[in-house]
């Protein structure tokens, strides 16, 4: 398989405009005869559903929640990025698109992201006008602040809410066209499988998960805007309904899985405190601006801190990085926090964990001051933990935030099958291998409002889409396929519960394929993860009924693909001889510990092929191209 | 600590529904509320017992598909917090404790803790958005918003649509959730366009669709995990007078033409 970006020629500040004016549009009065499938109503689902109804496309958008309302998007708590250059600071759309393959450590396709700083403008403009409530200044400006380690203030923010406030607008705008009419809306319903007709996707394969019916909608095209993979972990801050199961199933449909090896782990999140833990919550990285990282210089010195004299602290992040110090990227902190830990100097009852001290900030601003800035973030910790982080310092811990591998797409973000498009966090498009801060939800609405009701325009236009009946042989075909599966499931009525195998593969997760991985550690895992998915089949108990409201079934199908999705990542992760943003491997480092990139022969994105059950996938890639940016060693010291 | 729960348990929106008594003996202080269901369920379910059934997502408080009353309050003792972030430090050994769904009739079971808010999806959906389509949007800064009224605006749209505010309501009426997205809207210029006819299109549609009316009784801000003011109910009864005697009716189907 030969893969096509289609990158459009021309210099890259024309790309898109060009294309655009070559890209085939559908008659007006032709768009209410295609109907598309949107799956997922997140920032990219949400938006790209709405505003292709309002172009006039039929569309039938689809959530596992009870309403579009509650996609995990809306957990996003920082903010949005925008190359508005408001502040007069010198910002600008290269500069933006210069920052974000810089932060990707240069395994993100240009044009793409030249593109999604273009249209980061737009997406500010379209979510004032829809009422998103952001900060102002008091002259009634929109107010901006620096974010992630960026030079300029280009982040826009509503309170601590800015994911929430976005999904909003979006869900709103969603709304707006379920009651004109043009979006049926398809809450607590979960894609099962995709339906391929002539090599074109065509139809999906649902459950209904009140009911347990199953359904196949069929479609002019399909889009997926079902969100990343983080809960392969099981521990993550994903919301826990979120899934890799849509992509996953397109994935072995022929949809090629593009840099599964890439996750990141945000560094400063709550330690796990038991057993039991669900899901771990993270606290805004702005919290590095004026709190300070910590661990005791003794191993296992189990002092209370504030009994540990400052000279027997060691503030490893300021020590190792002077120049950057507590705000080193996330990737750089979260491997450094593990270090400390792996030494026997984490702290907490689990010995995972390191102090963010806010007394000397406290000291040199006052509680208040800090009250102001972080009051919401500390009352949310202190809910969790029962600690006063005002007069203790929090305790925090690296944990899987965000996956920035996902389906290959192209430019267009059409995925490796005809007529199927991946938007936002699903795609692997944006971010290569590290994403900066802020900037997740701009890709998610750039895909959703700005991109997709353009590209897959000229696909309904140029694509030869026969009527497809709803007891279509393919239908038939895929709806057996997932009854079995279903079925089989349920007949295991084994002694162990589907959470107790997927904790366990999460563990194995975290320990090879996380934060550090090596060669060792990864081939481990391939033979493990196998077994453990064999003895899953056989032993997972699930209970109750296929056609009835059963969260156990939807969890036991999500990790039964988890197991398999795992396997790819460790595949990657063990075929990239290279450290590069949020993948480190350990026999690739600097003397000093720092990743060290292989510009030479790593400079493409992996995009797997499925080849069935139990056989190898194959690797197929995609060269990148340095055409403007210059590929640097990153450095923070 | 040791604690014994009362769960209600109700197979679908037609079955009659009861509770059930389950001994759940060995609670951490520092797990979820959530979290000890999950220990509770993962047991029945080796027992060959259904799990309760509860509606959660992301647990951090901010999704809004988690919420069930604990003892007759709407998320449970602790202000300003919904269910997944309540934890069990807050109880102590021994408590019996009775866990009962969303009721109202607006809000149908669909198992056990779990019922169906799709009420509300339908009022926004009656006019509860500006109506902008994608691209016809002025530049961001053309708009300019003061500070006070930006903030008043993020207050009220603050709120997460979980439902706490009707099911503490004795009349079980949705005027807090509406009245947030009126005032969210009604506050900036952006929304003023179609403030009349938004409060009465949203307001009728609340009334369809069965929640009762606001009497003012104000249970629903002290269940608001976001803490929401009921004088958002003020400004949608404004907005809703002002429109009902002062402006011609929409017709049918007006608020989505858009």
């Amino acid at each position: 398989m030969q893969l096509d970006a289609k990158i459009p020629e021309g210099p890259i500040e024309k790309k898109w405009d060009s294309h655009r004016f070559h890209l085939k549009l559908v008659n007006p009065a032709n768009k209410r005869k295609y109907t598309v499938l949107v799956v997922g109503t997140g920032l990219a689902g949400g938006s790209a559903a709405a505003t292709l109804a309002e172009l006039g496309y039929n569309v039938k958008s689809f959530c596992i929640q009870d309403s579009p309302r509650r996609a995990h998007s809306i957990a996003a708590q920082g903010g949005i990025n925008a190359a508005k250059n408001y502040q007069n600071d010198g910002d600008s759309i290269y500069r933006l698109f210069y920052d974000t393959v810089k932060g990707g450590d240069y395994r993100a396709r240009e044009a793409n992201v030249y593109r999604l700083a273009q249209i980061s403008v737009n997406i500010i403009d379209q979510c004032v006008a829809q009422g998103v409530p952001f900060a102002r200044e008091y002259g009634g400006a929109l107010a901006n602040r620096s974010f992630g380690g960026a030079q300029v203030s280009r982040t826009f923010y509503a309170r601590g809410q800015t994911g929430q406030q976005l999904l909003l607008g979006a869900y709103q705008a969603l709304e707006r066209q379920v009651q004109a009419g043009k979006v049926k809306m398809y809450p607590r319903t979960e894609m099962l499988d995709l339906v391929l007709i002539d090599g074109k996707a065509r139809g999906i394969v649902t459950r209904n998960l009140v009911t347990g019916k199953m359904e196949t909608h069929v479609g002019d095209a399909v889009v997926l805007a079902t969100g990343g993979y983080g809960n392969t972990f099981f521990l993550s801050t994903n919301a826990k309904g979120s899934n890799a199961t849509a992509i996953w199933r397109a994935h072995k449909r022929g949809a090629l899985f593009a840099n599964p090896c890439f996750t990141q782990i945000h560094p400063t999140c709550i330690p796990v405190s038991g057993d039991y833990q669900s899901k771990l919550t993270l606290m805004s990285e702005s919290l590095r601006n004026d709190g300070r990282i910590w661990v005791p210089k003794k191993k296992g010195d189990t002092r209370s801190p504030d009994k540990i004299p400052d000279g027997e602290r060691d503030y490893y992040l300021e020590r190792r990085y002077p120049s950057f110090g507590n705000l080193v990227p996330r990737d750089v902190a979260s491997r450094a926090a593990k270090a400390a830990c792996d030494e026997g100097r984490g702290v907490g009852p689990s010995g995972l964990g390191v102090y963010l001290d806010f007394g000397d900030a406290i000291k040199r601003l006052g509680q208040r001051a800090i009250a102001e800035r972080y009051g919401n973030l500390f009352d949310m910790y202190e809910r969790i933990t029962g600690d006063d982080p005002y007069k203790v310092p929090m305790r925090i811990y690296p944990a899987i935030h965000y996956t920035m591998g996902g389906l290959w797409v192209d430019y267009n973000l059409m995925s490796t099958i005809p007529g199927m498009y991946v938007l936002g966090e699903a795609n692997f498009s944006d971010h290569g291998a590290n994403r900066l801060g802020a900037s997740a939800l701009m890709q998610g609405l750039a895909d959703g409002y700005f991109i997709i009701p353009y590209t897959i325009g000229d696909y309904l236009a140029t694509t030869k889409l026969a009527k497809v009946e709803a007891d279509h042989a393919a239908v038939k075909d895929a709806e057996k396929g997932v009854k079995a599966r279903l079925d089989k499931l349920l007949a295991a009525k084994g002694s162990r519960t589907v959470d107790s195998f997927h904790r366990e593969l999460g563990k194995l997760m975290w320990e090879s394929c996380g934060m550090a991985r090596n060669k060792k550690g990864l081939e481990e895992n391939l033979s493990a993860i196998p077994a453990l998915k064999e003895q899953f089949w056989k032993d997972v108990r699930v209970g109750g009924a296929g056609e009835e409201f059963n969260n156990e079934l939807e969890k036991a199908g999500r990790v039964a693909d988890y197991f398999e999705l795992a396997e790819l990542m460790c595949r990657d992760a063990l075929h990239r001889e290279e450290s590069c943003g949020g993948h480190f491997r350990e026999e690739h480092q600097t003397p000093d510990g720092e990743a060290r990139r292989d510009d030479e022969n790593f400079a493409y994105a992996a995009a797997w092929e499925w080849k069935g059950e139990g056989e190898k996938p194959e690797l197929h890639k995609e060269p990148l191209q340095f055409n403007e940016v210059h590929l640097t060693q990153r450095s923070y010291k | 600590m040791r604690l014994t729960l009362n769960v209600w348990r109700q197979k679908g929106k037609d079955d009659a529904g009861g509770f059930v008594k389950y001994d759940v003996p060995d609670v951490s202080e520092h797990m979820s509320f959530l979290e000890m269901l999950d220990v509770l369920n993962q047991r029945l379910i080796l027992k060959g017992e259904a799990p309760v059934a509860f509606d959660h997502d992301c647990r951090e408080g901010i999704c809004g598909m988690c919420g069930f009353m604990i003892n007759g309050q709407a998320h449970g003792p602790l202000r300003g917090t919904t269910v997944c972030q309540l934890h069990m430090r807050h109880y102590k050994d021994g408590d019996e404790l009775w866990l009962e769904p969303w009721r109202a009739a607006a809000f149908p079971v669909v198992r056990d803790l779990a019922v169906d808010r799709s009420a509300f999806d339908k009022i926004v959906a009656a006019g509860g958005y500006v109506s902008v389509s994608t691209g016809s949007a002025p530049d961001g800064n053309a708009i300019p918003v003061p500070k006070e009224i930006a903030d008043r605006a993020m207050d009220a749209a603050a709120c997460i649509g979980c439902g706490a505010c009707v099911a503490s309501c004795p009349n079980a009426s949705a005027s807090l959730f509406t009245g947030a997205k009126i005032a969210h809207l009604g506050f900036l210029p952006q929304g003023q366009p179609e403030r009349e006819r938004r409060a009465l299109a949203m307001v009728a549609q609340m009334d369809l669709e069965q929640f009762g009316g606001c009497t003012l009784f104000g249970e629903c801000q002290d269940a608001c995990p976001k803490g929401i003011s009921i004088d958002v109910i003020a400004r949608m009864n404004r907005d809703y007078w002002l429109s009902a005697l002062f402006s011609a009716p929409p017709s049918a189907g007006a608020a989505a033409s858009g």
